[in-house]
């Protein structure tokens, strides 16, 4: 979009009192309310910030690693792969998160004591902590939901293109690579820009274990000095910014993706 | 009768005890709350659809100013974590009602959970339904909408009979989506403190330590609610796709 066309969207009469209107809510909101408690905590609201963005690239990069094979075994499986994969897609797309991470924190996190042979071993200082168990559930989450949506994108890759690699004389590995998913990769992405911000929504609850992102920080705000709206809203407001930052990341990935293509 | 299973697998007998329906048990807590978890689910749905399509129409036929405020509206809904706006409508929903029933000389009442659930997943519902039914009635085609007009149909007889039955099978898969989403959500509500299914489980489980069993009940009876909604969706669905052209 060019400067003129932008000019043209904002400037019209009610966009600009909407515009003044907004401004004047945040001008009220800056000198009315109470921001006085942001320098105490500002350090512990950076860590909190980067432990957010942490836990959604990782349990992302390892849900969707997990999802490629949820995916493929469902679309071009044998029964003996497909049938556990679409049960692991139902149970996890079918309860909810919040108990899928209490069942891991509490239950499985509760039995590792009770075995000596775990208290010794070198993953012991990880497993006492609550994070690795926040990791494993939003990761499976995460290959939850993508597992069906990347069923459904390789079985949208129409079957002439993979005969055409074969008679290629590509190999299964090579026409995977090759052929089969990245148009699969490119006709989830839409879906999987959207799913990530979902994934982004579902990193606070991780504050109930304990885990201390911002979500907790804000809540460890409003325990120590009562003031219950500001933490709340500018917290919103940070989670909207990681929200717009990654709809255009995945805006300028998909631009990449589509180069070359037919629209 | 089970003995020859609980001999199997001995962990069965205590887990089968702590489920049983009767106060020793945990089984009826359960059971209530998820009743609890089912009436808002249905509630927030039902809230949802309404400002849905509300937020629909007013976004396909409305002036310049409702479409930017409800763009606004759709936005910061979807981009806002649900806990976090539970948290805020919460909070500022029950002091907003408390400070107009102080105005008009009236004591401050507690909201109920069940209330005040329903009015905050409805409002989350409602920003994604109205996405959802305003890409379902836009792709009504045009024709049908103005065949109705010349047969002189007014406006409210043209949504009812044309654009719903129209658009309701395109739109029923997102709205199944969003029912999935709409039970799942009331496990929020544990965070403030309601007890629907997933708190009641929470305390069950804590206060008996069997955290598996209490857990994995509470799991199978969201899978229950979500696949019986899934069929029932479905058979919704083929339903309203009676006479239409297979895709």
């Amino acid at each position: 979009m060019n400067r003129q066309r932008i000019a043209q969207e904002v400037f019209v009469p009610h966009r600009i009192v909407m515009v003044a209107v907004a401004l004047g809510l945040v001008v009220w909101a800056a000198l009315a309310m109470r921001w006085d408690w942001i320098p105490r905590y500002y350090d512990l609201a950076v860590q909190g910030i980067w432990r957010t963005l942490w836990l959604l690239a990782l349990s992302c990069l390892i849900g969707f690693a997990l999802a490629v094979p949820l995916g493929l075994a469902q679309a071009a499986g044998p029964r003996v792969l497909a049938a556990p994969a679409r049960a692991f897609c139902t149970v996890i797309r079918g309860t909810p998160l919040l108990l899928q991470l209490w069942l891991i924190y509490f239950g499985v996190g509760s039995l590792f004591p009770q075995f000596p042979w775990i208290r010794e071993s070198e993953l012991w200082p990880y497993l006492r902590q609550a994070w690795p168990y926040a990791l494993l559930a939003l990761s499976l989450s995460f290959a939850g939901y993508e597992g069906e949506v990347m069923r459904g994108a390789f079985k949208s890759v129409a079957g002439g293109q993979l005969e055409a690699a074969r008679s290629m004389g590509m190999g299964r590995f090579a026409i995977f690579r090759r052929i089969w998913f990245p148009q699969a990769l490119q006709r989830a992405l839409p879906t999987l820009g959207g799913e990530t911000v979902l994934q982004l929504k579902a990193t606070p609850l991780v504050a109930t274990i304990t885990v201390i992102e911002i979500y907790a920080v804000s809540s460890r705000v409003r325990q120590d000095t009562f003031i219950i709206y500001e933490p709340l809203l500018l917290l919103a407001v940070i989670y909207m910014v990681i929200a717009g930052l990654l709809a255009l990341g995945f805006k300028l990935l998909e631009q990449r993706f589509n180069r070359g293509m037919l629209g | 009768m089970l003995d020859w299973l609980y001999a199997l697998w001995p962990g069965l007998e205590t887990s089968v005890g702590l489920l049983s329906l009767q106060p020793p048990g945990w089984g009826g807590n359960l059971l209530r709350g998820a009743w609890a978890s089912l009436q808002i689910a249905v509630g927030a749905f039902a809230l949802g659809l309404l400002i849905g399509t509300a937020g629909a129409l007013g976004k396909l036929h409305g002036g310049p100013v409702t479409r930017d405020l409800l763009a606004v509206y759709t936005v910061v809904v979807r981009a806002v974590p649900e806990l976090i706006l539970i948290l805020i409508l919460y909070y500022a929903g029950t002091d907003l009602l408390n400070q107009a029933l102080r105005a008009l000389g009236q004591r401050p009442v507690e909201i109920s959970g069940v209330v005040a659930g329903i009015a905050v997943l409805g409002i989350v519902q409602g920003a994604y339904a109205t996405e959802v039914l305003r890409g379902a009635i836009q792709s009504v085609p045009r024709g049908q909408h103005e065949a109705a007009r010349a047969y002189g149909m007014g406006s409210v007889q043209i949504f009812r009979r044309v654009t719903i039955p129209a658009m309701l099978p395109l739109a029923l898969p997102g709205l199944s989506n969003l029912w999935l989403i709409a039970t799942k959500d009331t496990a929020l509500l544990a965070i403030v403190g309601f007890s629907e299914l997933t708190l009641e489980t929470r305390q069950a489980a804590g206060s008996t330590r069997a955290y598996f069993t209490f857990f994995l009940a509470a799991g199978a009876l969201y899978l229950l609610m979500t696949l019986l909604s899934g069929r029932i969706f479905g058979w919704i669905e083929a339903r309203y796709r009676r006479g239409q052209a297979a895709q």
